[in-house]
């Protein structure tokens, strides 16, 4: 009996041990390549040509490389235009997506399931394939090279907010908005004064996941906003480093680090509403 | 329609139409009319719009803007004839294998990240954090990691290993890397969605294991894996389409060169440099049918599944066979 209880605590230490290993391997390759950056980021350009990469830099002070890839990579008027579209596109989709999942959730019409599927074939276009045409749209509208024309392509392309309002709504009582109507209350009021402030939950954990989409979207930032002196973004600012500046990697990291910081600050600000959000949206779409 | 309608209900007195707006029912009608006028414009004019006008260019040799000839099949016999189209989906086979392997991986940590282990949220938080890092900046990270010489050689070096290829330009290996990328960049949402799935497994199951002395293994056996079958054959099939759709990586960190371009890279390439929006719209066309075809596997899986689910389990049975 008691070798075999023997045998079972060695063995729990092995699976504990082996855990751990797996833990650390797996949070060092995920982490290997973002240090790297750090380590190269404080390196001046002298060190960094006589140096091997993984070797720590002589000052974490050295604070240069930043200073150039900001001037560079003009991250101030990139970080004031992708705050601007941020908000826009954080207020419109917010609301239009709330509006949305409450006539769907409220009110039956014909259409209503129509709708529903409609929004749900809609994911499973691939983005990449319809901007082939979508281009041509733009460009008959006159939205191509325009903030606006990019803001409102934003707001048009997303089904993740939608699912998540829907789900929220599910939750809440009907006779929370029923009673206000009896009252008197127009529908539109119902919505706006009773239960527009009962969805803050939904709308923190969208606002997250949509802000956090919208930061890095570099693909049809790069196709619509193409006039970089006027309209750059913080995204599609580190192209600036495909040039002649293709390898000077000080300056490329620092830049890097730059886009990071924001999507870093917010992950460990809202780490948990980003996890629950992440498995609303997955569940269902 | 309305005459007889009219005498039925005649008690009713007859409303104007500023009247008729004004009763619950009217008033309802107005607010769902208003609330869905601007996502249904979005959504017809940014996805299903875009997808008739790629079905009707594909029949056409269209330039970027003007230009227009009716073609009938040939785009579609482009695509399948040419080098650069058809022939790109076989990468699709790399990122397939990739996610077979992301989707195992991330039920190995999603599995003991569930349990009692120190600094879950450390660990959960470092596996998750690369796919909140913009796409471009990514490019870079992995230009810079994989550049011969740096990083990684130098990680190698330490465990003596030398004479490495070139990470990014040797073909297959290069695809093998890029696919690895990938991997890096998305894993974390896997492990997310299975960390969910399993906290909702009902505790007393393992109660009842650990009574019974399951070891680790037998738990996730006979316990963890029965209980979210459903949402890993789901990601499975949808890795398919995925890897069908393969992108990102290629494009920001090699911009498909030394044979790297996968089916949407060349799409891509075709529509906005080339302006060949005929070939590049029957390309989306010929892809969205086969995601349809994997879509309609998937449902069919679904409703299996479901299937399989409500039908009366024969508990322990085929353990005590074995």
């Amino acid at each position: 009996m008691t070798t075999n209880k023997d045998t079972h605590k060695v063995r729990r230490t092995v699976i504990n041990l082996l855990k751990y290993l797996l833990l650390f391997a797996g949070a060092f390759v995920a982490l290997v390549p973002i240090v790297s950056c750090v380590i190269t980021a404080f390196k001046s350009n002298e060190e960094y040509m006589n140096t091997n990469v993984m070797v720590l830099p002589k000052s974490w002070a050295y604070l240069e490389n930043f200073k150039a890839a900001w001037t560079q990579a003009r991250m101030g008027s990139a970080f004031l235009h992708s705050f601007m579209i941020l908000i826009c596109v954080l207020v419109g989709s917010v609301l239009i997506s709330a509006m949305l999942a409450y006539v769907l959730n409220r009110f039956q019409f014909p259409g209503n399931g129509l709708i529903r599927s409609l929004f749900m074939v809609a994911t499973l276009i691939p983005g990449i394939a319809s901007q082939v045409t979508v281009y041509q749209i733009m460009t008959a509208l006159g939205l191509v090279n325009s903030f606006h024309g990019y803001i409102i392509l934003m707001l048009g392309t997303d089904v993740i907010t939608i699912y998540i309002f829907l789900q929220f709504f599910e939750n809440l009582p009907v006779t929370l908005d029923e009673s206000a109507i009896i009252d008197g209350c127009s529908y539109f009021g119902a919505f706006f004064r009773i239960l527009f402030p009962l969805l803050q939950p939904a709308i923190v954990t969208s606002a997250i996941l949509k802000g956090v989409s919208t930061y890095n979207e570099y693909y049809m930032a790069g196709l619509y906003l193409q006039d970089k002196t006027r309209l750059n973004v913080v995204s599609t600012s580190l192209y600036v480093f495909t040039g002649p500046m293709g390898s000077q990697y000080n300056y490329i990291c620092a830049g890097v680090l730059i886009t990071i910081i924001p999507a870093l600050i917010i992950f460990l600000a809202c780490q948990d509403q980003i996890y629950s959000g992440m498995a609303a949206g997955a569940v269902k779409g | 329609m309305g005459e007889p309608q009219a005498t039925a209900v005649a008690e009713r007195p007859k409303l104007t139409f500023i009247q008729k707006c004004k009763t619950r029912r009217g008033q309802q009608i107005i607010c769902t009319i208003a609330f869905l006028v601007i996502p249904l414009l979005l959504l017809f004019v940014f996805t299903y719009l875009p997808f008739f006008k790629m079905v009707q260019f594909s029949f056409y040799d269209r330039d970027y803007l003007k230009v227009r000839k009716f073609v009938g099949l040939k785009n579609y016999l482009d695509v399948f004839s040419r080098d650069d189209c058809f022939q790109a989906l076989k990468l699709s086979l790399y990122y397939m294998v990739g996610s077979a392997v992301q989707i195992a991986l991330a039920l190995l940590f999603a599995t003991i990240l569930s349990f009692k282990v120190r600094g879950s949220k450390f660990f959960r938080g470092a596996l998750y954090f690369p796919c909140l890092i913009c796409g471009i900046a990514v490019g870079f990270i992995f230009k810079f990691f994989l550049n011969p010489g740096f990083v990684l050689d130098t990680l190698l070096g330490w465990v003596g290993v030398t004479g490495t290829p070139n990470w990014l330009e040797t073909e297959v290996v290069n695809n093998i890397v890029l696919v690895a990328c990938s991997l890096w960049k998305y894993i974390g949402q896997n492990i997310v969605l299975f960390i969910g799935a399993i906290a909702s497994v009902d505790p007393v199951l393992y109660e009842a294991a650990d009574l019974d002395g399951a070891n680790a293994w037998q738990r996730f056996k006979s316990i963890i894996l029965p209980s979210i079958r459903t949402i890993v054959v789901l990601n499975l099939i949808l890795s398919v389409s995925g890897a069908l759709s393969a992108f990102e990586m290629p494009y920001v960190v090699t911009n498909g060169a030394f044979g790297t371009s996968t089916y949407f890279v060349v799409m891509n390439k075709l529509a906005h440099t080339d302006m060949k929006v005929g070939l590049a719209s029957a390309m989306a066309v010929v892809l969205l049918a086969l995601i349809l075809i994997v879509t309609v596997a998937q449902k069919l899986v679904e409703k299996y599944m479901d299937y399989l689910e409500n039908r009366p389990r024969d508990y322990g049975v085929k353990e005590a066979a074995e």
